[in-house]
């Protein structure tokens, strides 16, 4: 193991994933890879600590206070611990004319949560999201961020929910 | 699915698993263009003359002539230039761009490498929304099939012109839709959009010249090339060339993409998307995404869908996104979501924005809550008219015109819930209209 792996927050493919990002920039650009390495830092750790954002600053060679600010802008960073499952449901307009909003109310009362609650078992995490540009998939939602799930009727809601262990 | 219509540059008849391969591409007369560019040495210049010949407006929301914005770029400055993609697509309502690079999106490498060609830049970004991860994923493939076959790289195809191209992933941020908030994020920053002047073409991604189009701007290019500008112009009509992709959603029997003539009538748009929605009434129609201002359904059914054409009639072809709303909608409602998310999405720096937009949602928001007061009406329009043109970039306007539009065309149904307290359309009716609908899914 090298120096750099020991005394990594992160683990050594996410760190390979990082440098990938950091290759596309210019070599005096390597800022230009933060919000990749915040995304690949959170698949990893779950949500963005104050230590992983310091560190991520510190790969970079950026102010920790720099990132911090890229990673409070952006909607779909985790500044706190989330569930197991983050589930985010669109309700912008054009998903809430073909049901967005009653999916939203399903979830709600299927996970006994609100928006922006977690269950006591720490398994899901609720959020109400803006257009995720899949209109036409209504109703829509993202699991952790990364897996799109489309045209969620309320069987395909209950699959979803099986299949993630509730 | 995803609907197709039958006449197509980008999407047409490409909808397939395997369709965004390269492979498939260069069966479909994929990068021809390119190869017939440098087999024949063509001319920066000639490039861009052809592109301005094809009439191609910018298809992101300003309408801007393409061949125009890309004689701006300094060609002979020297040192590095950039060609930025905004696949940023979170205007509500557009789902287009997803469209294309999951099925074609060796059209829009091709494209940007044209592009590149034209425009004298050695390096392109693909800013592509956060919230399609797979789609990010596919164009990295994607990306990889072009650099192994030397269409992207060092002396593409044998020749002295060399271009990279890299995909840059968002992370949940409506407002890097708008062009230099796209760079500030490309540069690893807040995306706050900066003060214009300088444009991009002179200051733009770490302060060099920089083009910035849309998606499905740069996958027009290839036929524009391959087929002539004159061939593209000619499916659209004068000043409105090409094809365009419309995203259909709401209440509408088949949302999706179609792919149609500019010029098209919306009435024959519509019956593409499979009609009304149990043969409803069709009510009011949001022609070009979320910022653009609503249109009732008396004027849309005797609209053609083309830039002139939408403008004439008060409204925007935008994106490209057509929020159809049938009789069951409480435009209040609509309104009220509509506002909430310019509000969110507001990067805070402008005063009139920041200030205005939640200004306007807690107006519509009580007016929908049976709170709203007699002077709202009015207080709604002043304050749209004092956010617009006084903010930085134009998602203050963004905010404040379908504000006004509403107002203009269904302000009785504001009016009503001002004095009853409560909604025109009763509230199970509303339900009913808008519940889950997923009876086209496959
Ligand atoms: C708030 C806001 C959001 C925008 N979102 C997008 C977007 O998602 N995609 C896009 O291509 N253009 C978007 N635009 C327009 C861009 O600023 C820019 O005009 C466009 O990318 C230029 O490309 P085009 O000329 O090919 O249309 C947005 C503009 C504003 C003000
Ligand atoms: S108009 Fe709104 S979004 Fe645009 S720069 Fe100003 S505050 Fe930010
Ligand atoms: S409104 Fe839900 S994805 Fe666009």
């Amino acid at each position: 193991m090298s120096e750099r792996q020991a005394n990594s927050m992160l683990s050594a493919e996410s760190l390979q994933a990082i440098d990938r990002e950091v290759a596309k920039y210019p070599a005096d650009r390597k800022q230009s890879a933060v919000m990749s390495a915040l995304r690949i830092a959170q698949v990893e750790k779950g949500w963005l600590a104050s230590e992983t954002i310091e560190f991520v600053a510190k790969y970079l060679g950026m102010p920790p206070i720099a990132v911090y600010e890229v990673a409070s802008f952006y909607n779909m960073y985790d500044l706190k611990p989330v569930g197991r499952h983050k589930l985010t449901v669109c309700t912008n307009l054009p998903c809430a004319l073909s049901g967005g909003f009653d999916a939203g109310e399903y979830l709600k009362q299927k996970l006994g949560i609100d928006y922006n609650e977690t269950t006591a078992d720490g398994r899901f995490t609720l959020k109400e999201g803006e257009c995720m540009g899949a209109c036409g998939d209504a109703p829509v939602m993202l699991v952790n961020n990364h897996r799109m799930c489309s045209w969620m009727s309320y069987d395909k809601i209950d699959k979803l929910l099986e299949d993630l262990g509730k | 699915m995803t609907a197709l219509s039958g006449h197509g540059v980008v999407l047409d008849g490409i909808a397939g698993e395997n369709t965004w391969r390269l492979e498939d591409y260069l069966k479909r007369g994929g990068y021809a263009a390119l190869k017939k560019i440098i087999a024949e040495q063509i001319p920066p210049e000639n490039i861009i003359a052809e592109v301005k010949k094809s009439a191609l407006r910018g298809r992101g929301g300003a309408g801007f002539p393409t061949g125009l914005k890309w004689s701006f770029m300094p060609r002979a400055f020297p040192g590095a230039k950039y060609i930025c993609c905004n696949s940023d697509e979170g205007e509500p309502g557009t789902f287009k761009d997803r469209d294309i690079i999951r099925y074609n999106p060796h059209a829009l490498i091709e494209g940007m490498i044209i592009a590149g060609y034209a425009m004298g830049c050695g390096t392109g970004y693909n800013y592509i929304h956060g919230e399609i991860f797979a789609e990010y994923e596919r164009f990295e493939a994607a990306l990889a099939e072009a650099r192994e076959a030397n269409l992207l790289g060092s002396n593409i195809l044998g020749s002295a012109f060399s271009f990279e191209l890299h995909a840059h992933h968002g992370y949940g941020a409506y407002i890097c839709g708008e062009e230099t908030a796209l760079l500030e994020s490309l540069e690893g920053k807040k995306g706050q959009p900066r003060f214009k002047p300088p444009f991009p073409a002179s200051f733009g991604l770490y302060g060099k010249p920089t083009t910035i189009n849309n998606t499905e701007t740069f996958a027009s290019i290839p036929y524009i090339i391959r087929e002539g500008g004159e061939a593209f112009l000619n499916l659209g009509k004068p000043n409105n060339g090409g094809t365009k992709l419309f995203s259909v959603s709401g209440h509408v029997n088949r949302p999706g993409n179609y792919e149609i003539p500019l010029g098209t009538p919306f009435s024959e748009l519509l019956e593409l998307a499979g009609g009304m929605r149990g043969g409803r009434k069709l009510k009011a129609v949001i022609p070009g995404g979320s910022s653009a201002p609503v249109l009732p359904a008396s004027i849309m059914m005797d609209l053609t869908m083309d830039y002139d054409a939408i403008a004439k009639a008060g409204s925007m072809l935008g994106s490209g996104a057509v929020i159809v709303m049938d009789e069951t909608t409480c435009m209040v409602r609509a309104l009220e979501r509509l506002s909430y998310f310019y509000f969110e999405e507001s990067c805070g720096q402008c005063t009139p924005c920041r200030e205005g937009t939640g200004w306007l949602y807690r107006m519509v928001h009580r007016i929908e809550h049976g709170e709203g007061r007699a002077e709202d009406l009015e207080m709604l329009t002043g304050v749209s008219d004092n956010i617009m043109g006084r903010t930085i970039c134009a998602l203050g306007d963004a905010a404040a015109m379908p504000v006004k539009s509403f107002v203009k065309h269904f302000g009785d149904e504001f009016a009503y819930h001002i004095q009853h307290k409560c909604c025109l359309v009763p509230h199970e009716v509303q339900r009913e209209g808008s519940k889950i609908y997923v009876e086209h899914a496959c």
